[in-house]
């Protein structure tokens, strides 16, 4: 490891600290505002509010009818995590054991979806589901969100599944075990923390999507995110504070399954997720 | 399985069955596995862009350029390009530049998590949350205008909040942890015997990086400029929230919502998105093309 010990070389490494500091701090000062806010009495032309008080949550709670909204929001987060994990795990087993022709073009077909920007492909995405009628239906979101999270699912899983020796499943296979019992008990137990992850990560990510949902979406299918999207856009017609309740509870309904998430997985992950097929 | 060995064996010389042969390019039972995301995908994806392509080019009027010249003759519409690039394009440069020499800094740092993880909040919190703090927090009442007050480097609350910079700020924010992220693995990927060889022969730090680091990082940014820049892209939330979706504002992404949503003419609105992912793919081939140019090779040190 080289040290550089010149002041050129101390100034440019506080520099460089400086810099993420003042990041970090906006982020969480920002982060800060929003959470009080939702417990503030009144908060105008102060540092801090001048009161605290519980009964925005109550307030929001009430205005937004958030156990109908979280409700729909699990219901639909929670088929879209067993649907993605199913799609996803068998076609990325196939992907990661297999060298068939054609190979490199369903992978390319599987990239395609994260590296679109969502609401780019999301307005004919939303045109053909609207004209076939399941466009503002609860299946309209979930097959929308399922777009982006069957190739995040496949793309987590196969580095997971190139991990496993063959040998031990050409073992199972010498004493008898079908492909289903392989999977079952072989497979799944080995996969289970890769599993895991990944479906912690497509659920935090279903949370968090807002453009798929928000142009597929109905007036009963609309998620935690949709539902603040519009608070915010007519934020004249309700207290400050309330809206600020309502992120909260969002923040925290995504922050504890991002935690969670974070046991099984490096944060990088999150972000690169193309980058074990870019080395193919 | 057996059954088709045993059929090979029986009959040594006649033709291996069909079966086999797929077997032997790698196609058998299990291929079947990858067909439901396939067809899933083929069905929900690429069907629904091709069927957008051709839905723009059967407009509600005119021939079957209409949507596409109503779109470059209409200063309203046209003139969203220009104003997502000038949002895009800043953002996207702002963030590499900075994202390359703190990741070079904090590639010598061991604990990385915490930081990596407090990076991690705002892509998972997502634009929407991160557009509602802003409008707190960038507000004229809001901390930072105070601090700047307080600080007497400005007398009256900034204006940051409904015009172009809060869009700015909001975009860096949920984009600069996804480049950093990138580039700092991109970073880590080098082989840090390459550095030394470097120091041994006397380049100080600037020529390390100009002439060891940067020439094998070239390819990876270029990769994180390609997809920082399509997300800035299509910003949509943010632009809305936190700028002036009337004005400066108005990206290409609102003016397809609008043809979609708000006048119900989908044709105009599949136009639209396609000429959002045309733009897109010709920022696409140009980086790749620049890209290119530079030295493409391994990044690991050794003898040779």
């Amino acid at each position: 490891m080289i040290r550089d010990t010149t002041i050129g070389a101390k100034l440019w490494s506080t520099a460089v600290w400086v810099v993420v500091g003042f990041f970090v701090i906006n982020l969480l000062a920002m982060i800060a505002t929003v959470v009080i806010d939702s417990f503030a009495t009144q908060w105008l032309r102060t540092w801090l509010p001048v009161g605290f008080t519980l009964k925005w949550y109550a307030q929001a709670w009430d205005e937004f009818q958030l156990t109908n909204v979280l409700l729909v929001t699990f219901e639909i987060v929670l088929t879209v995590v067993v649907l993605a994990g199913n799609f996803g795990v068998a076609a990325a087993y196939e992907m990661a054991r297999r060298n068939f022709p054609g190979k490199q073009a369903v992978m390319l077909l599987f990239l395609l979806p994260l590296l679109v920007p969502s609401i780019t492909y999301g307005i004919p995405l939303a045109t053909v589901l609207y004209q076939t009628g399941v466009g503002g239906t609860f299946w309209g979101v979930v097959l929308a969100n399922l777009v982006p999270t069957v190739p995040f699912v496949i793309l987590v899983m196969i580095p997971f599944i190139e991990q496993i020796d063959p040998k031990i499943e050409a073992a199972a296979r010498v004493f008898g075990a079908g492909t289903f019992r392989l999977f079952i008990h072989v497979l799944l137990p080995m996969l289970l923390p890769g599993i895991l992850a990944a479906l912690l990560l497509v659920l935090v990510r279903t949370l968090a999507m807002f453009e798929l949902t928000f142009l597929s979406a109905g007036p009963t299918s609309q998620t935690l995110v949709v539902v603040l999207y519009y608070s915010v856009f007519a934020s004249g017609v309700r207290a400050i504070q309330s809206i600020d309740a309502m992120a909260v509870i969002y923040m925290v309904t995504t922050l504890i399954w991002l935690l969670l998430a974070l046991r099984f997985v490096n944060p990088t992950q999150i972000v690169a997720r193309g980058r074990s097929a870019q080395a193919n | 399985m057996s059954t088709v060995t045993d059929t090979a064996r029986a009959a040594p010389g006649e033709r291996v069955s069909l079966r086999q042969k797929l077997a032997l390019r790698g196609l058998d039972g299990t291929t079947l596995l990858v067909l439901p995301a396939v067809i899933f995908v083929l069905a929900i994806f690429v069907y629904p862009f091709l069927y957008g392509l051709w839905l723009s080019f059967s407009p509600k009027e005119g021939g079957m350029f209409g949507n596409y010249a109503k779109f470059f003759s209409d200063p309203f519409l046209y003139s969203t390009i220009a104003t997502t690039l000038w949002l895009a394009l800043p953002v996207t440069i702002i963030s590499l530049v900075v994202a390359v020499p703190i990741a070079m800094r904090m590639r010598l740092l061991r604990p990385q998590r915490l930081l990596t993880t407090i990076l991690v909040l705002p892509v998972t919190l997502g634009t929407v949350l991160v557009a509602q703090g802003l409008l707190n927090y960038l507000g004229p009442q809001g901390w930072f205008s105070r601090v700047l007050m307080l600080l007497h480097i400005i007398r009256t609350p900034a204006r940051l909040t409904h015009n172009y910079w809060g869009v700015f700020a909001s975009l860096l924010i949920t984009g600069f942890p996804f480049t950093f992220l990138l580039t700092l693995s991109y970073v880590t990927g080098i082989d840090p015997a390459l550095e030394n060889a470097a120091a041994t022969h006397g380049a100080n730090a600037w020529q390390r990086f100009r002439h060891v680091f940067l020439p094998l990082l070239v390819p990876g940014l270029a990769i994180a400029f390609l997809l920082s820049f399509v997300q800035n892209f299509a910003v949509f939330p943010s632009a809305v929230l936190l700028g002036a979706p009337a004005g400066p504002t108005r990206v290409i992404s609102i003016a397809a919502y609008q043809a979609a949503f708000e006048q119900y003419d989908y044709s105009m609105a599949s136009a639209v998105a396609m000429i959002m992912a045309a733009v897109q793919l010709v920022v696409v081939v140009i980086v790749l093309a620049a890209r290119g140019l530079f030295y493409r090779g391994s990044t690991a040190g050794g003898k040779g």
